[in-house]
């Protein structure tokens, strides 16, 4: 297991002295978001450093997706503060999007067209090299046989490791994935993990959600519990903050 | 909150519940106009049905223009409104001139049928049809159509800022639209030599009385229009509050799902210790 | 920009390709559009040869309909939205190329009407330079229209009805000029058609230009 970066700590700048601290990835200062008229996110805090593992969770409804996709500068911030990568997303969202690679809940890809041409086709988009949508397609396993087969008929899992081929290829910045694991099977789980571990180790940051506790409390460096449109971060130890909605379980640690 | 928009002016309501919310849409401003429009009405219906003179060729039918053309211009007027508060919404932003592109079009909507069914009712006793395919019959009825097009837009079931973006690139492009299906029109039926039978009733066989009446009649529609404008603007501003006014209320709403204290997240209040125990809870 | 419209058009044109739905199922229509004229009008005595050149441009508005709402079913992909926002194409590249797709289709549509009408009317061809330069022209500005008026609609759940409600009556320009000018060009009597081309001119440059403006904010969700 590779060494866990060192994280920031919450909310506040680190300044004891020596190097100055890195910026933060993600900044989020009592950021509100609106879907229309409806407030996803009340007034959220997160703060995560180049290279940390983050896991969001939450009960259904809480606001997950909204933050992974305010992140990517796809939701307008209406109120706070709200930086990602440098890019202050109440001004210029549009910014950050080459920059980050968002795994959402459907696939983003095209039917009709094989898996090839679509990891192809959102490699090419972004400007990625073809041999990294080739290294992709490898890596998550969607190489040959199916490469050529239409996406349409593929079981959801193997849309799930196209859709992350395409999101590998781009090599972004930054990882938003939305329950990265769910519709995988035992293996593409694995690859999944492999993939986070590997980026981080490259210097990419990793932002999750997941259901899927035990698998995604080993990886993450941090866990950030999300509920009301809010965030908050747990300190790491023993110490477990019983969710809403969360069923009772035997208090387990990171 | 009740909104009560009067068509005679604004008579107001006895007040609601709360005593900032308005009543009605009524104010000084749209009760002399409504005053003078009703007045203007008055004056312009002893012009057109007695005080002048039949037109020689078309008999008593002639009285209808005095409502036909007016409204036509209103719609046009109406119209060019909307693109205006479109570009203008598009370009900053302003909620206000998106609600007059909106009103504008309803109003346009609504001067555009009565000119077409004027224009029809004109037709019955002058051409012996209710409807010919000249050019500016057709050029109405197609800007009938893209008022509706435009309405339907502004009036989908999405939210506020969906709506108010797409009905504004349709209204954007309404006034050109609006000007090729004119002119295409027009060359469509006068190249086509077809009997222009709408010619006449304006220019040089219009003089004196009738001249005056027609100018009137702009006038006083010119002021019926603004008149509803007004009010129509100011009931479309009420709908929109209402749906916005609960923004802070939604935002306590939703941090009350966590538990965390309802503060707006502006105010830098740190939050109350012992929040309301949520483990309780659903 | 145009590096990412020829993407997207090659995109679409593939996806076509594969799919096969504009040759198998909008050319059928267009043909049997034709075939419910004739239906309806009596082929005996001379109306379809007179209303031939309406009756094509109306068969191909229809059409035309149908390609618009198939190049935006397919992208109505869950996420597919939030992929081309962040996938760093210009919006004005996509508005082109998807655009451009359609046009080809309807291009490709229009010489197999052609044909459709001459054997089913009995049209005689002339004026060649005329009736290219109208399909080119009316072509650009029903794929530019339909692209920008389809993505406005696209995302919402009405998308089906309200596109045509929008877009018929933005188009009726096209259906009169076009429409004239075949009818000069099949009259030799081409004088008459050229202004008409000039209109549809000043129509597919007003929309593309619109088109390339406005595609980007209305990829926007709000």
């Amino acid at each position: 297991m590779e060494p866990s970066h060192h994280p920031e700590p919450a909310g506040s700048s680190s300044g004891t002295g020596g190097r100055p601290p890195e910026p933060p990835v993600v900044h989020l200062r009592r950021a509100v978001a609106l879907l229309g008229d409806f407030p996803a996110l009340a007034g959220a805090d997160l703060d995560v450093g180049r290279g940390e593992i983050v896991l969001l969770r939450g009960a259904n409804g809480a606001g997950k997706t909204t933050v992974l996709r305010t992140l990517a500068g796809l939701v307008r911030v209406s109120e706070g503060e709200a930086t990602v990568l440098g890019v202050d997303l109440v001004t210029d969202r549009n910014a950050v999007r080459h920059r980050v690679g968002l795994l959402g809940h459907g696939t983003g890809l095209y039917e009709e067209l094989t898996v090839a041409d679509n990891v192809r086709f959102w490699a090419r988009a972004c400007r990625a090299r073809p041999e990294d949508a080739d290294a992709a397609m490898a890596r998550l396993g969607v190489d040959g046989r199916l490469r050529n087969v239409a996406v349409g008929r593929l079981s959801t899992g193997q849309r799930r490791r196209t859709s992350l081929a395409c999101l590998v290829a781009r090599r972004p910045e930054l990882w938003l994935l939305d329950e990265p694991h769910a519709g995988l099977d035992q293996e593409g789980r694995d690859v999944v993990d492999s993939l986070v571990r590997d980026a981080t180790a490259a210097g990419a940051t990793v932002v999750m959600s997941s259901h899927e506790l035990d698998r995604a409390l080993s990886l993450a460096d941090v866990v950030v519990t999300v509920a009301g449109g809010t965030t908050r971060r747990e300190q790491p130890g023993p110490v477990v903050v019983p969710m809403i909605g969360d069923p009772q379980e035997a208090p387990d640690v990171a | 909150m009740t909104t009560h928009s009067s068509a005679t002016g604004g008579r107001t309501v006895p007040a609601a519940p709360s005593p900032a919310a308005p009543t009605s849409t009524g104010s000084p401003a749209t009760r002399l106009l409504g005053i003078a429009s009703l007045v203007g009405v008055a004056v312009l219906v002893a012009l057109g049905l007695w005080l002048t003179p039949d037109d020689v060729v078309q008999g008593d039918a002639v009285r209808i223009l005095y409502i036909h053309v007016p409204s036509a211009t209103m719609a046009y007027t109406g119209c060019f409104l909307t693109t205006l508060g479109s570009a203008i919404f598009l370009w900053k932003r302003s909620k206000w001139w998106e609600l007059v592109a909106y009103a504008s079009a309803e109003l346009a909507a609504v001067f555009t049928a009565v000119t077409l069914a004027t224009g029809m009712l004109w037709g019955r006793p002058t051409w012996g049809v209710f409807w010919v395919w000249d050019a500016r019959l057709t050029s109405t009825a197609m800007l009938f159509l893209l008022l509706l097009g435009y309405l339907a837009v502004r009036r989908l079931p999405a939210d506020y800022t969906v709506r108010a973006k797409r009905a504004a690139i349709v209204g954007l492009l309404l006034f050109p639209n609006v000007l090729i299906v004119r002119q295409s029109v027009e060359w469509w039926r006068t190249l086509h030599q077809e009997a222009s039978l709408f010619n006449n009733g304006l220019g040089a066989t219009i003089e004196g009385l009738m001249l005056f009446g027609l100018f009137f009649g702009f006038v006083v529609f010119g002021l019926i229009f603004a008149w509803l404008l007004i009010h129509r603007f100011r009931l479309a501003w009420l709908e929109e509050k209402v749906a916005g006014q609960g923004l802070h209320a939604a935002i306590a709403e939703r941090r009350a799902e966590a538990g965390l204290d309802p503060a707006p997240p502006p105010t830098p209040a740190p939050s109350r210790p012992g929040a309301p125990t949520d483990q309780t809870r659903a | 920009m145009w590096r990412d419209a020829l993407l997207v058009a090659g995109k679409d044109l593939r996806l076509e390709w594969r799919s096969r739905v504009a040759l198998n199922q909008v050319v059928p229509f267009a043909m049997l559009v034709l075939i419910v004229f004739a239906f309806a009008l009596d082929p005996d005595r001379g109306v379809l040869e007179r209303a031939t050149p309406g009756l094509y441009w109306v068969a191909v508005l229809f059409s035309g309909l149908l390609a618009l709402q198939r190049s935006f079913t397919i992208e109505a992909v869950d996420g597919n939205r939030d992929s081309l926002r962040l996938s760093g194409l210009d919006p004005a590249g996509i508005f082109l190329g998807k655009a451009m797709a359609v046009g080809v289709q309807l291009l490709v549509l229009e010489v197999l009407l052609g044909i459709g009408v001459a054997l089913l009317y009995t049209t005689q061809f002339r004026g060649w330079a005329l009736l290219v330069a109208t399909v080119v022209v009316a072509t650009a500005g029903i794929a530019a229209a339909g692209t920008l008026y389809g993505v406005l609609a696209a995302g919402l759940r009405v998308r089906e009805t309200l596109l045509p409600l929008l877009l018929l009556p933005v188009l009726a320009p096209v259906l009169i000029g076009s429409t004239r000018a075949f009818e000069a060009a099949l009259a030799d009597a081409p004088a008459d058609g050229w202004p008409w081309i000039g209109l549809l001119a000043v129509f597919a440059v007003l929309y593309t230009v619109a088109g390339v403006l406005g595609f980007g904010p209305l990829l926007e969700e709000s």
